[in-house]
């Protein structure tokens, strides 16, 4: 099983959306968050190109987070998920610098935190809060292991590109172009 | 023009607008730790070589302010840490893959082997210590006897412990300012000369002085060379690369790192030496002072730095 995520970036329109959700849903301190949306803008008026992306952490399945801490509490779960336990983290910072996404900062109360991909609500079969809330339906979440899936069916069709790929994370958030 | 905007808002407290995870207590414990390695690199070496009696700065003197070096260094590194209480765990688990945990390690072995080694030499230095507890004594004879593996054990340490401190650094690839292999041995060759610089400043016979002069002015020599061939890395490599380095050849950085690393910290005290050398009287404090200078703040800008260096996509 291999958890990954699709934006379609054709169809986002920034209402930020799975920010507030995500917040809601993880109790995301105030100030923070987990996810956060990115607008392009390229050209010269008339001449225009815009990309919106929902971001987040791309749960590498070769992390450079889980790769350099020092006690283990990085560390792959269910379905490839990068999941820290705050009990084993002792706030050194060394994944936070790792992530060329910055998609890590530390929790208020010392550990790291991040994005889970909702992994409480993934076990029990539903969607992360950000893929359940969007308007636009155009979060895709599901395992790119199982060729039937939506996210393998839509990956098939639609052409994508993934986040600084030369940094050798192989991360697993798929942006539709 | 291409113009890209966090819409949504993100200003996460410490990796926003611009990482800024690690504050003073990093560059200060990379620069302790670094000159405690170099000390006791030097100690162990000189006395594996038998040079007991040439070399009593190196050997017996200096290695007693590593034991508080690398307390301080222990320290350092515990204010940085944002989880405190949970510092421990760091001793639950060996991590080959994490620079970080062969750090905790290594700093394990070398600060203990730190002390025994300087009480062991005690007697020598301070005339009339003794210790309170007979048991000490035993202990004391036992380790003397042994010293020669103990030195074996502190010089694969230092040298781990030298170089570890560039690769924490060079390990991670999203700041492409540290993701360079040159950092592990310029931070060796940093602690190798900023260690020297304490040995000399420490030494009483003009010898021993001299000979340290002459390693310092080596070692440089191959920070030097080291620098010259990381920029020109650098600007053979990967935009994100070039970028980092621009920091330096032109950007916010030039004038602290060429002024006070390169000026200051390294020819300066270089051109003392080989004045020195050439029979001309220095004071060895200001050498000395100026290539620990020189060592503090390669460390601390080389820390920043790499921290405003970053992906973009």
């Amino acid at each position: 099983m291999r958890f990954a995520m699709a934006i379609d970036t054709k169809k986002c329109v920034g209402c930020s959306d799975c920010v507030v959700a995500c917040q809601t849903e993880n109790n995301v301190p105030i100030g923070y968050c987990r996810d956060w949306v990115v607008e392009v803008n390229d050209g010269t008026y008339p001449q225009l190109v815009m990309e919106i992306r929902s971001e987040r952490c791309n749960h590498c399945s070769n992390s450079p987070c889980v790769r350099c801490c020092p006690t283990g509490a990085s560390h792959y779960d269910y379905g490839g998920i990068v999941l820290v336990t705050p009990h084993k983290c002792i706030g050194c910072g060394a994944c936070i610098a790792s992530c060329p996404y910055d998609a890590r900062y530390p929790h208020p109360k010392g550990y790291v935190d991040k994005c889970t991909f909702c992994v409480h609500r993934v076990k029990e079969g539903l969607p992360p809060a950000c893929v359940a809330v969007c308007p636009t339906k155009c979060l895709y979440f599901g395992d790119t292991d199982d060729p039937r899936s939506e996210i393998s069916l839509v990956l098939k069709k639609r052409k994508y590109k993934r986040l600084i790929p030369e940094a050798g994370t192989n991360p697993n958030l798929y942006f539709l172009i | 023009m291409k113009e890209e905007l966090i819409i949504s808002g993100r200003m996460n407290p410490m990796v926003d607008p611009v990482l800024n995870i690690w504050h003073w207590q990093i560059p200060l414990y990379l620069f302790l730790g670094g000159v405690a390695a170099g000390i006791l690199f030097f100690a162990s070496l000189y006395f594996i070589m038998g040079r007991e009696k040439k070399y009593p700065a190196a050997i017996k003197w200096a290695p007693l302010l590593t034991p508080f070096l690398l307390v301080l260094g222990l320290a350092a590194l515990f204010l940085d840490l944002n989880h405190k209480t949970f510092f421990w765990q760091l001793y639950l688990t060996i991590r080959l893959e994490s620079p970080m945990s062969w750090g905790a390690w290594t700093l394990m072995v070398i600060t203990p082997l730190s002390i025994i080694w300087s009480a062991t030499w005690l007697k020598e230095l301070i005339p009339g210590w003794h210790w309170k507890y007979p048991f000490l004594d035993q202990w004391e004879a036992w380790f003397i006897r042994h010293r020669l593996i103990l030195a074996w054990i502190m010089l694969i340490s230092a040298v781990i412990l030298g170089v570890y401190t560039g690769i924490l650094l060079s390990a991670f690839n999203a700041r492409p300012l540290w993701n360079t292999s040159i950092l592990g041995p310029l931070f060796f060759a940093s602690s190798l000369s900023t260690g020297a610089a304490v040995i000399m400043l420490m030494a009483k016979s003009h010898l021993e002085r001299n000979i340290f002069s002459r390693i310092d002015l080596m070692m440089i020599g191959i920070e030097l060379f080291l620098i010259v061939h990381m920029f020109m890395g650098f600007q053979a490599s990967t935009q994100v690369q070039i970028d980092a380095a621009n920091m330096f050849l032109g950007g916010p950085y030039t004038e602290v790192f060429w002024i006070f690393v390169v000026f200051i910290g390294l020819l300066v005290p270089a051109i003392l030496e080989a004045l020195e050398l050439l029979g001309y009287k220095i004071p060895i404090i200001i050498t000395s002072t100026l290539v620990l200078t020189g060592g503090l703040f390669l460390r601390f800008i080389i820390v920043y730095a790499g921290q405003a260096s970053r992906y973009l996509y």
